[in-house]
């Protein structure tokens, strides 16, 4: 009996609060609520409606990419190539579509193929090299932007791809991947939708699937997760291609929102998936992170880039509010999970 | 708490044994880790594998795991030679293995951790789910019967106690089915009243009527539950012994006694040089040979 009564002292009731502190979105929420106020304050157009559809828009431009990298991360690993992956993917989609057939869909579907191919490559390179993904990545990033601008001028014979607007199965395309409606005053674009839905399906996954379980240990302890039978491999190499379905949904929809394709662009933004888990509460070290988290660290990033010009100043200091946020975001979670784990 | 844990019949002569190694052995390279080592594991009995640091107590444990295959001799499972491809081979056979990191995810709440690996679903399709309640209501079930009552079992695993994490992973281990529990240290990093507490598990598993292979360095605690006790010297065997063919004190004498004690200093030299063995040393396929 002795150990039991040595237990329950140790056992204090865990209050509402407490359980609140003990969830990964808190700081990203407690976050995401100062900077709205501080941008309402700031900036008188900010709480207008069509300001919030701007802001939900680019959040979900990148929200849909953090929902999965924050999966990645909360399964102990990066992905540098996110941000172009999404380039390479609309690249393949409208080239494909422009040379061998008049029927766009047939070009999403080679795209989805390909982009699926990439994600498996990093995830098989990594399980394979037991190299750090950090490096993986790195080079799968460099060699798509390399292939992106290569490929790009051979083929077209300039940086950007050529229009498919006037092809089969474009409008169908554009209603899928980019369609808005206008509700009064306000437009609201289907990003949003692919966004909500994304976080739904994988916060579903992370918290009631055999696979969320896994995902979790293999960050949180691969060698423990190999030893009670988990399937570390598969699901390193599955977190990669969710990445890679994320970009190909994201570069589909750049694709059809614009016709063309800039075979530069997406560089950089990587960092920006990155941070928005990180600010959502993803540990960079795995194990410990959530999908909504995400969700909120890409709200953030909507209403700064968007508050900045709401408010009249200077874009030039929208880069030094996200890292600044991103440091408070970091240092509040920290605080919290030991606040949460002290007693 | 060890009253409640009913034990089950089980024949204790007439079946095979459910492990049986006979001349196994195990290189890395060059590195002999293992040469010419037998054991037998039954159903009821604590097999207890004693050794210093560098023995090859950890190559062992990680062939009966199946971590690691073996090169030469003989590996029965319940009369079956059998090579196991991973440890997901091993738990199909029935042997759980607890290791000293007990393979727990300090991150990860109590709940998840007991199932982590084979986690019940419900629901069909893409509906197929965890079973929540189940999952929370069985690991606060089975931890009581081992004596720990935890009421929340969504803390993370982290934070329970040494003791309490070793009782879990058994409990977890025999929740499972195991027929054969392989305990790596159990009481190592432990003081001397949690390590009685995890003994008294050890000692609940086998009454329960599981096999149960127990790798430690510490006579004193072998001799408390051991059937059989094997001596592991620098990769090779040293001593087979039944409970009736041995005393402690000869058991003892045996582990760091007699003319061996000037090699054992000896080692303990060079161990010394090479800095401390790190007791887990899951990730480190030459963890059981570095005194060497």
């Amino acid at each position: 009996m002795s150990t039991a009564t040595a237990v329950d002292e140790r056992l204090a009731p865990t209050s509402l609060v407490r359980r609140l502190l003990g969830r990964p979105e808190l700081g990203a929420v407690v976050g995401a609520a100062a900077v709205f106020v501080f941008f309402s304050f700031a900036a008188p157009s900010f709480l207008q409606a069509s300001s919030l559809s701007t802001i939900l828009y680019s959040a979900s431009t990148i929200g849909i990419m953090a929902c999965p990298v924050a999966l990645l991360m909360i399964g102990g690993e990066f992905d540098l190539s996110a941000g172009v992956m999404v380039t390479t993917s609309a690249l393949v989609s409208a080239m494909f579509s422009y040379q061998m057939t008049a029927n766009v869909w047939v070009g999403v579907g080679v795209s989805l193929l390909v982009t699926l191919a990439i994600g498996f490559f990093n995830g098989f390179m990594l399980t394979r090299t037991r190299l750090p993904s950090f490096i993986i990545t790195l080079g799968t990033f460099l060699m798509l932007t390399g292939l992106n601008l290569g490929f790009t001028k051979l083929i077209s014979g300039s940086v950007s791809t050529k229009t498919i607007a006037d092809m089969e199965g474009f409008s169908s395309a554009r209603a899928l991947f980019a369609s808005q409606w206008n509700v009064g005053s306000v437009t609201l674009k289907v990003t949003i939708l692919w966004w909500l839905a994304l976080v739904a399906v994988a916060t579903w996954i992370l918290l009631r699937t055999r696979a969320g379980n896994w995902i979790f240990a293999v960050g949180g302890g691969a060698d423990a997760a190999r030893a009670t039978g988990v399937p570390v491999v598969k699901t390193r190499i599955g977190l990669y291609m969710g990445v890679a379905l994320c970009a190909w949904i994201s570069g589909q929809h750049i694709l059809f929102s614009f016709d063309v394709v800039q075979s530069g662009e997406g560089v950089g933004n990587e960092f920006l998936y990155i941070i928005a888990a990180v600010i959502g509460g993803c540990l960079m070290t795995g194990g410990y992170g959530s999908a909504i988290g995400s969700a909120v660290g890409a709200f953030i990033f909507g209403m700064t880039s968007n508050g900045i010009v709401y408010a009249q100043w200077n874009p030039d200091w929208f880069k030094f509010f996200l890292g600044a946020m991103l440091l408070l975001a970091t240092l509040l979670n920290a605080w919290v999970r030991k606040r949460a784990e002290a007693k | 708490m060890t009253k409640s844990v009913s034990p089950t019949p089980y024949e204790k002569s007439s079946a095979p044994a459910l492990v049986q190694m006979t001349d196994v052995s195990k290189f890395y390279g060059n590195i002999r880790a293992l040469q010419g080592v037998s054991l037998e594991v039954h159903a009821g009995e604590i097999t207890c594998v004693l050794g210093d640091n560098g023995a090859g107590k950890s190559t062992l444990i990680k062939i009966i795991a199946g971590l690691h295959r073996h090169d030469a001799g003989r590996f029965e499972i319940e009369g079956e030679e059998t090579v196991l491809a991973n440890p997901r081979a091993a738990l199909d056979h029935g042997i759980a293995t607890v290791y000293q990191d007990l393979a727990v995810v300090p991150l990860m709440p109590v709940w998840r951790n007991f199932f982590l690996g084979s986690e019940p679903t419900k629901g069909r399709g893409p509906f197929r789910r965890l079973d929540v309640d189940f999952m929370r209501e069985t690991t606060r079930a089975e931890l009581l019967r081992m004596g720990i009552d935890l009421r929340d079992v969504d803390q993370p695993i982290g934070t329970l106690s040494g003791g309490e994490r070793q009782c879990v992973a058994i409990a977890r281990a025999v929740y499972f089915g195991a027929k054969v529990l392989v305990l790596d240290e159990p009481t190592a990093a432990l003081g001397v009243k949690q390590s009685g507490v995890v003994l008294k598990y050890v000692a609940a598993a086998r009454d329960a009527g599981l096999g149960v292979v127990l790798i430690t360095h510490n006579p004193h605690h072998a001799y408390l539950v051991g059937d059989r006790f094997v001596l592991l010297k620098r990769g090779t065997m040293a001593g087979s012994h039944t409970r009736d063919s041995i005393t402690l004190d000869e058991l003892t004498r045996q582990m760091a006694g007699g003319s061996e004690l000037d090699e054992l200093s000896h080692e303990l030299e060079r161990v010394a040089e090479s800095g401390p063995e790190h007791p887990s040393g899951a990730a480190d396929p030459a963890s059981g040979t570095t005194a060497l």
